[in-house]
């Protein structure tokens, strides 16, 4: 056989775009042969029915109203930090410091229900929390948007290293504010008095996140998509020399978008210890940071997608606990099938943008 | 053969009556970490043993942190048909407590807590048991170990150093490790120790690390109040002996490892299923003791320990059960020279740090008698502790 002759199997090349049916036919069957590649793993390695451990998956989401509420509650958590990053992402400002934003958030509302319960009224503090946490994490988003802008530092790693910051300083103050002396921990804040503590609406405790998620969803898709500021967003993310060109402040744009990245992760914080824990730990924001950066892509920075997104992993997360309390399973079997099904979903995309071209069907473009 | 069946058949019929007993009885657990912590395995083992024993159908939810997801996995519980509710970290309590105030027919039982006599419910509860003296008897061992190695001329009796790993200055910690010192210094009286924290109840490095720089300050044996493998594994390396906690380190430290204390969680898990089954109150507070076997010492390594440590932990161990021996005998320690005849402990937890409760009488500290969980927080002469 002439080498020079000699084709490969198959070669890659580039899709133009494909129509909206084609990519969700692509992921669909991703995720089909996710879940069957799950079902696989799972009989071979520990011997359970499949079918039995697809139907606890969705037990631990929907098996009872009150698994349906922290389904929501999850969601809305981390559809709040991704929604946050999202901004940013955009602009192709790799904001990987949503978890430190975050807490930071977190640290504001804590610090507030502690230092001002005997000097405020309820009402007051609750102001000063959503201030305060607010702008505790604009602050630890400003941070390295203003050495990206004026000095044009690395963004990802100086977010990232934020992160630990915040962290650090966390973990020092559960020291000082600890209940009872020398335990590290802060325990719940104001369990009697309950100051500081958002309000339940509707008799449910999770709604109030829930709805304050759904309005900020709303308002960061007009906000992209409709808006003075997100246009510009757009234009500063596909060149930053284009939207010098036409006038735009591209400091100015990078700034103001990290203030509102890290102001919403913020506020996340308001939520998660005003509304939710009601205490301030370092693990509190339990990697929604991350997370929120895998949320964000796989929607392609569609604020309404995410909500989808969110709800797979959400979903995921509930089902893989699920699993580990009702098989017996090691919560890190949980953690490999949700590996799995997330490698097919992030590999369709792949699939998605280009396309495989096997021996003979290229021979028969040639013709 | 017949001692046997004998036994066998008793064994049985307990089985059986128990199982009988417990009917209708569904335990559900929450733990923080899961098997991979040391912590936490001891109470999986001891959750699956008391369910097998009295034949009682349970749920076991490990990974829960110490938030609002411990009130959401106790609700569960609950909604999954459990009629008693277990949870094992102390950063569970308060959400535990609010579990408790909207589920009245269901009881919460909580290891390491400390607001159950002060909380106003009859639903939730707290255990722990009086592992301080798991750990003076531990110390007596380590006492002989260094009064071996003095007697083989290793280093002087006044050289006679101990050092101890210790997760944070919390009184569980604090009682721990000062009823350890007081056992070794029971019998070597030239002992001292230093005490490092690592502000954390598991970090395999930071244990490590501390372990070795209390080898470096010259340490003569070490013991921890920590979750992991960090100190025993510094002192195998270091072929330093080690007293190790929750449980036998043998394995990985054949030729340091002498004695491990540990709580037996079985007999607290057994008597609140039991409680429940029989419809009887469980208590606000249950401090298990060497009698009710939920204090316990493992197996002696005699490859490392002092000749005649076996024999010596039987002798003291028996002055302890008849009240002969009292850990705390304020006669045993001084505070800044001073022998103590009155202590105020914060044994009511109202978050204010407020002592209100007198704990010294009778010549003597009463640990885990005023509420289960540890309240002796006393820096006692001999003990130094580095960084503090």
């Amino acid at each position: 056989m002439n080498k020079e002759l000699h084709e490969p199997l198959f070669h890659i090349s580039k899709r133009g775009a494909v129509r909206w049916y084609v990519s969700w036919l692509i992921r669909c069957s991703a995720v089909v042969l996710a879940l069957l590649v799950c079902a696989l793993i799972t009989m071979l390695m520990t011997g359970e029915n499949p079918i039995r451990i697809y139907a606890t998956i969705i037990n631990g989401s929907f098996g009872t109203p009150r698994k349906v509420w922290v389904l929501l509650q999850n969601i809305s958590m981390l559809l709040c930090v991704s929604l946050a990053v999202t901004p940013a992402f955009r602009m192709r400002f790799w904001n990987v410091g949503g978890e430190g934003q975050a807490l930071a958030g977190c640290f504001g509302s804590a610090a507030c229900m502690i230092l001002l319960r005997n000097v405020l009224p309820n009402w007051a503090v609750i102001c000063c929390m959503v201030v305060a946490s607010i702008a505790a994490g604009a602050l630890w988003g400003a941070i390295p948007a203003i050495f990206k802008a004026k000095w044009n530092t690395n963004e990802t790693l100086f977010t990232l290293m934020m992160n630990y910051i915040a962290t650090q300083l966390v973990a020092y103050f559960c020291v000082v504010w600890e209940t009872p002396k020398g335990s590290g921990q802060i325990g719940v804040i104001n369990s009697r008095t309950e100051i500081g503590w958002l309000p339940v609406v509707g008799g449910q405790k999770y709604l109030l996140n829930i709805i304050v998620v759904a309005v900020l969803c709303a308002l960061m898709y007009v906000y992209l998509g409709y808006s003075k500021h997100g246009y510009e967003i757009a234009v500063v993310g596909e060149s930053e020399r284009t939207a010098r060109y036409v006038g735009i402040k591209v400091d100015r744009i990078i700034i103001r978008t990290m203030l509102l990245s890290g102001g919403i992760c913020g506020l996340a914080g308001l939520l998660l210890v005003g509304s939710t824990n009601h205490t301030l730990t370092t693990t509190i924001v339990g990697g929604r940071g991350f997370t929120a950066v895998m949320v964000s892509w796989l929607a392609k920075f569609n604020p309404v997608w995410m909500i989808l997104t969110s709800f797979l992993i959400v979903f995921l997360e509930r089902g893989a606990g699920e699993i580990s309390t009702n098989f017996g399973l090691n919560q890190s079997f949980a953690d490999i099938l949700t590996g799995i099904i997330l490698f097919f979903i992030i590999g369709s995309d792949f699939f998605i943008n280009y396309r495989l071209n096997f021996r003979h069907a290229a021979g028969k473009e040639i013709k | 053969m017949k001692k046997f069946l004998a036994a066998a058949l008793i064994a049985a019929l307990c089985l059986v009556s128990f199982a009988a007993v417990a009917e209708g009885v569904k335990v559900g657990f929450i733990f923080l970490h899961d098997e991979n912590s040391t912590y936490d395995l001891n109470f999986l083992n001891a959750a699956k043993e008391a369910c097998a024993n009295l034949g009682v159908e349970y749920v076991l939810k490990t990974n829960i942190e110490e938030g609002e997801q411990c009130y959401d996995a106790a609700a569960e519980l609950v909604d999954a048909g459990c009629n008693i509710v277990f949870a094992d970290s102390f950063g569970h309590e308060s959400y535990l407590i609010q579990a408790a105030k909207e589920f009245g027919d269901v009881q919460f039982c909580h290891a390491t807590g400390t607001q159950a006599h002060t909380a106003g419910l009859s639903n939730y509860h707290n255990a722990f048991a009086s592992i301080y003296e798991g750990r003076f008897l531990a110390g007596v061992a380590a006492g002989l170990k260094l009064n071996e190695m003095i007697a083989n001329g290793e280093f002087t009796a006044e050289e006679a150093k101990m050092g101890y790993v210790g997760a944070y200055p919390y009184a569980e910690v604090k009682s721990g490790y000062t009823s350890f010192f007081l056992g070794a210094r029971s019998v070597c009286p030239t002992v001292t120790m230093d005490v490092t924290f690592t502000n954390s109840w598991y970090d395999e490095a930071l244990e490590k690390e501390g372990a070795v720089k209390l080898i470096g300050n010259g340490c003569k044996l070490i013991s921890q109040h920590a979750d992991s493998m960090g100190a025993p594994t510094a002192c195998e390396d270091a072929g330093v002996p080690n007293i190790s906690y929750n449980g036998s380190t043998v394995a990985a430290c054949p030729k340091t490892f002498i004695v491990s204390s540990r709580i037996n969680w079985v007999p607290y898990m057994e008597h609140m299923i039991n409680c429940v089954a029989n419809g009887e109150a469980i208590e606000a507070d249950w401090t298990g003791t060497i009698e009710t076997g939920s204090v316990e010492l493992s197996e002696v390594n005699e490859a490392a320990a002092a000749a005649g440590t076996v024999e010596k932990l039987e002798e003291v161990k028996a002055a302890l059960q008849n009240g002969s021996v009292k850990v705390y005998d304020t006669a045993t320690f001084t505070v800044n020279g001073e022998n103590l005849t009155s202590y105020l402990a914060d044994v009511d937890d109202m978050g204010d740090y407020q002592p209100e409760t007198e704990v010294i009488s009778d010549g003597y500290f009463h640990e885990s008698e005023y509420r289960s969980a540890p309240y002796f927080d006393i820096d006692i002469d001999g003990i130094s502790l580095l960084g503090a």
